[in-house]
């Protein structure tokens, strides 16, 4: 019998499930009167060597895909688009 | 004139805009934001609400209804677009306008008359303001405080993009008559072209005396005249 030559098998890139966080803060420029008023009330409580407060949003954001790398760009699209408005806001991408 | 109102999920000053155009003697047409055409309209209105709850930012989720997409194609040949309160946020996060709107300054939902300067005529929104009279008209706001950053705000100035400024009865600028803390007391700018414009204050809510101002008749006059003129051309 002939002897086949055998195929090396097609290993199927794994789609694993991943974790974006987007943390999303007001830019700089922006007056932030929420920070301010938490800040105030943070020194009324009583705690000192308080600075200056931020408020922003945090986002959870579940998906599946093959790496984290990978998702990146289309996050970031996404983040710039639509989960962030880059005139007033800033956001910093973290996947896991 | 043919007016269309959008309305998305929790737009609330639909009617409001429907009631003024038509008490003018004009058409005016609910638009549901899943209908991707407008045509046959001779102006848009973007109304006042709280769209999709405010959820994420106000407006941003509205401007990627099917209905805004049409609104771009109609900005873009020329029509003639006024968003108000939400539709102004609506505006800016579509990237038809310059800016964006934040949390009042002092953190107070703002609900209350106040006085606008008209700080340009040239426009389609502004031509027949009487000439240094303030308006009266209400605002009924969280998120209403204009910001942009320097550069904008240089280009804003110079090009004459800023339509209406706080101000108080006697048409002065001041920090008192600025609900919100917006930069340079900006209640509305309009863009380059000077087709799109937007404000806080609702001139829809101004314009039947049982409301106790009809000074918001003349932004929509100042709308259909221009919109005569074009016709007439």
């Amino acid at each position: 019998m002939p002897s086949s030559k055998s195929q090396p098998l097609a290993v199927p890139t794994p789609i694993i499930r991943m974790k974006a966080k987007v943390t999303i803060t007001p830019k700089r420029a922006v007056l932030d009167p929420q920070g301010k008023a938490v800040q105030n009330a943070l020194e009324h409580l009583g705690y000192s060597g308080i600075g200056a407060v931020h408020v922003g949003k945090y986002l959870e954001i579940e998906l599946t895909g093959s790496n984290p790398e990978e998702c990146r760009p289309k996050l970031d699209e996404a983040c710039r688009r639509f989960l962030s408005n880059p005139v007033i806001e800033d956001y910093k991408l973290v996947i896991e | 004139m043919r007016f269309a109102v959008l309305q998305f999920p929790a737009s609330n000053c639909d009617q409001d805009c429907v009631h003024a155009v038509r008490s003018l003697g004009h058409h005016a047409d609910l638009v549901w934001h899943k209908d991707g055409s407008l045509d046959g309209f001779d102006a848009v209105i973007v109304p006042g609400g709280f769209s999709y709850g405010d959820y994420l930012r106000c407006g941003a989720i509205a401007r990627f209804s099917p209905v805004v997409v049409a609104l771009q194609r109609f900005a873009a040949q020329g029509g003639l677009v006024l968003g108000i309160c939400n539709g102004f946020q609506i505006l800016c996060e579509a990237g038809l306008l310059p800016g964006a709107l934040v949390r009042n300054r002092s953190l107070q939902f703002r609900c209350e008359q106040v006085f606008l300067k008209t700080a340009s005529q040239n426009s389609p929104f502004t031509s027949l303001t009487p000439d240094a009279r303030p308006l009266k008209m209400p605002v009924a706001h969280g998120e209403g405080c204009f910001f942009a950053d320097e550069s904008t705000l240089k280009e804003l100035q110079e090009n004459q993009q800023i339509l209406w400024q706080y101000c108080d009865a006697q048409g002065r600028l001041t920090e008192e008559s600025n609900p919100n803390g917006s930069l340079l007391n900006i209640a509305g700018i309009c863009n380059v072209s000077r087709n799109v414009a937007g404000l806080m204050p609702h001139p829809d809510r101004a314009s039947d005396s049982v409301l106790g101002s009809t000074d918001g008749r003349f932004i929509f006059e100042s709308m259909v005249a221009a919109l005569q003129q074009k016709r007439a051309a």
